[in-house]
């Protein structure tokens, strides 16, 4: 792996590629990490960020966060605002798993009180929330309810009693994007997802019980406010997406994409997977508004997941999910397109941006985070790899730099064949279980491509973002269950 | 078997490239080729079902782009696992015609030894060339 000679370093936390790179770099590419991270990236990471700056209204740099890696039109990790008269909407920007995030859950239980519990826990969970290839979901609608829930987001749940109305509050967007219009979708999508309400999905998806030890608490008050209490607390958090309705909905536009970018609208891309159209024509607002449906599916999606996390625990606690403080912390997405408002030298203006493989980290005081993270900024959900660890971290004003924009997982460094042939997922599975780590994957084949040490380590991430002001650790979490998808 | 995985391309991802003497054996292939990510074990799906799949397009590389896609969407929709066992191309008024009759079986956990998820096929790199030996392409999944 070879970082390009022309890239300049900022500070010890950021790289730039000048626009003098590759031709045709409409600004300059911005690197996020230290330099051994930076070593670690794939060549391929400094092409595809060089790529993105060369769409059109696309503002100040193309950012590559520290968790950054090898992806399809985009790297994983890639943030790219656009000037929203002016610049182009991308579906290779979001991901075909539009709105794939997390969400974190609370308990008032510790690590010694569920330690007995653990593997029934996870068996319980593992064998309520379907996961793997394909998978019904346990929320039956049809395909004209389903319609309404992709309008309606997390919100129709609450409505049909999967979850609280304080959920709400603590998703992103209140779990609704409004606009979203199913007139925009095509039936396959609908025919792909009616049924997937209610799965995990697989490759990197999973859901975890974890335990925040005394240790790993950075910020002992912005830990409180989270609701991350006393030592030893037990959370769950879990990752997934829109499923094959996203997934349908990203390739539809994508098609429509390749066909009018260049005859309609005279564009030209690099990578077919960067097929775009301006952000105001037709086919872009059709684009937003069906985007805006998957991004709902998935709300929905974790929502009623969340509700069936708080059955199992009742169910096997005994006790209500109040009494045992299942309390949301927040849902927050990591595929996504998003209109905001942000300062670009010196001018408010109306931006779209891109976050692939990149969370959102809006600071204390901004508007679009709940009443009760108005002080503290808003709560980062990190997956890391499920050997060894994830995060709490919460947006800073330091993140204005990136469009409050931060890092989203540990990110790949090995690619799933080759982890294939080099751990066996059974071997890794009795490993983990002897390190305190109970596992039930839907394949052990899919467990194996997952091993930790496919991954970059989650801590030089991490620390990377803090570095460089863009995010503030608060909590890690280390893993005791987990279901694998 | 005429595909094989690639170690080096898109790291969260799964690429391969699949070859044919012809371009019908290139989408037979190919076809497999995204199935075996899904599915360890393809002579474990069983020809109980049949789903015709027709198609146009205008180049070969979008002709082939649908067709896998074909097979993500069966298994989503129905849970339906799905070989083309033979496939048929043919060219009529500047499109290209594909007719092929798809078989499997409903996705059975207990039965099927399941591996990762195919989400989308990507245009990423994804490449049709006809090469001395006959037809290549490489193709990257999302997973």
């Amino acid at each position: 792996m070879a970082v390009p000679p022309e890239i300049s370093k900022i500070s010890d936390t950021v790289w730039e590629l000048p626009v003098s790179f590759r031709q045709g770099m409409r600004v300059p590419a911005r690197i996020y990490a230290t330099e051994k991270l930076l070593k670690e990236m794939d060549e391929t990471v400094f092409e595809q960020a060089a790529n993105v700056a060369k769409l059109p209204g696309i503002l100040k740099y193309a950012y590559c966060m520290p968790d950054g890696h090898w992806g399809y039109g985009f790297p994983i990790g890639g943030v790219a605002a656009m000037d929203a008269e002016t610049g182009v909407i991308s579906p290779g920007g979001i991901g075909f798993d539009i709105n794939c995030g997390m969400r974190l859950v609370t308990t008032n239980l510790t690590y010694d009180q569920i330690r007995p519990h653990v593997a029934e826990l996870v068996d319980r969970l593992f064998q309520r929330i379907p996961s793997g290839v394909g998978g019904k979901g346990f929320v039956k609608v049809s395909k004209n309810e389903f319609k309404r829930v992709v309008e309606e987001g997390a919100p129709w749940c609450v409505r049909n009693g999967y979850g609280w109305q304080e959920d709400l509050e603590r998703t992103e967007e209140q779990g609704c994007m409004e606009g979203a219009d199913a007139a925009k979708i095509s039936e396959k999508a609908v025919e792909r997802g009616y049924h997937q309400l209610g799965t995990l999905g697989s490759g990197n998806h999973y859901l975890e019980i974890q335990v925040a030890k005394p240790e790993n608490i950075f910020n002992q008050e912005l830990a409180a406010q989270f609701g991350i209490t006393q030592p030893n607390q037990i959370v769950v958090m879990f990752h997934c997406g829109s499923r094959g309705f996203g997934h349908q909905v990203a390739t539809d536009y994508l098609q429509i994409f390749l066909k009018v970018m260049e005859s309609k609208y005279g564009l030209n891309v690099e990578d077919r997977e960067l097929a775009c159209a301006p952000f105001r024509s037709s086919e872009g607002q059709d684009y937003f508004a069906a985007m805006k449906c998957a991004v709902n599916m998935a709300f929905a999606n974790r929502q009623v997941i969340l509700h069936r996390i708080r059955e199992v625990f009742s169910e096997v606690f005994g006790k209500t999910p109040q009494e045992l403080g299942m309390h949301q912390v927040y849902d927050v997405a990591h595929n996504i397109a998003k209109l905001e408002e942000h300062v670009v030298d010196g001018k408010k203006r109306k931006v779209l941006v891109h976050r692939k493989g990149s969370t959102r980290a809006f600071a204390p005081g901004m508007k679009g985070i709940p009443e009760v993270y108005q002080r503290t900024g808003q709560p980062v959900i990190i997956g890391g790899s499920m050997e060894t660890g994830s995060y709490l971290l919460a947006g800073v004003e330091g993140g204005r730099e990136t469009f409050y924009s931060t890092a989203h997982g540990s990110g790949r460094t090995m690619s799933r064949h080759k982890a294939k042939t080099l751990f066996r997922g059974k071997d890794l599975l009795e490993k983990m279980r002897q390190r305190g780590i109970y596992v039930h994957a839907a394949s052990y084949s899919g467990l194996a491509e997952e091993a930790g040490a496919a991954y970059k380590n989650i801590d030089d991430v991490i620390n990377a973002t803090e570095m460089a002001g863009i995010s503030q650790r608060v909590v890690r979490f280390i893993p005791v269950g987990n279901v694998k998808g | 078997m005429p595909y094989q995985y690639l170690d080096d391309v898109a790291t969260a991802d799964i690429a391969f490239e699949a070859w044919g003497k012809t371009r019908e054996d290139l989408f037979v292939s190919a076809a497999d080729a995204v199935m075996n990510v899904m599915v360890e074990d393809l002579e474990s799906i069983a020809a109980a079902h049949k789903r015709a799949i027709s198609l146009q397009e205008e180049t070969l590389e979008m002709l082939l782009f649908q067709f896998l896609q074909e097979l993500v969407y069966y298994k989503d929709a129905e849970q339906l696992l799905l070989r083309v066992p033979k496939v048929a191309i043919r060219n009529q008024g500047g499109f290209l015609m594909l007719t092929a009759e798809a078989r499997g079986e409903f996705l059975n956990p207990n039965k099927h030894r399941l591996n990762v998820d195919v989400k989308a096929v990507t245009m990423h790199r994804f490449k049709v060339t006809e090469e001395r030996q006959g037809w290549k392409a490489t193709v990257v999944l999302d997973i």
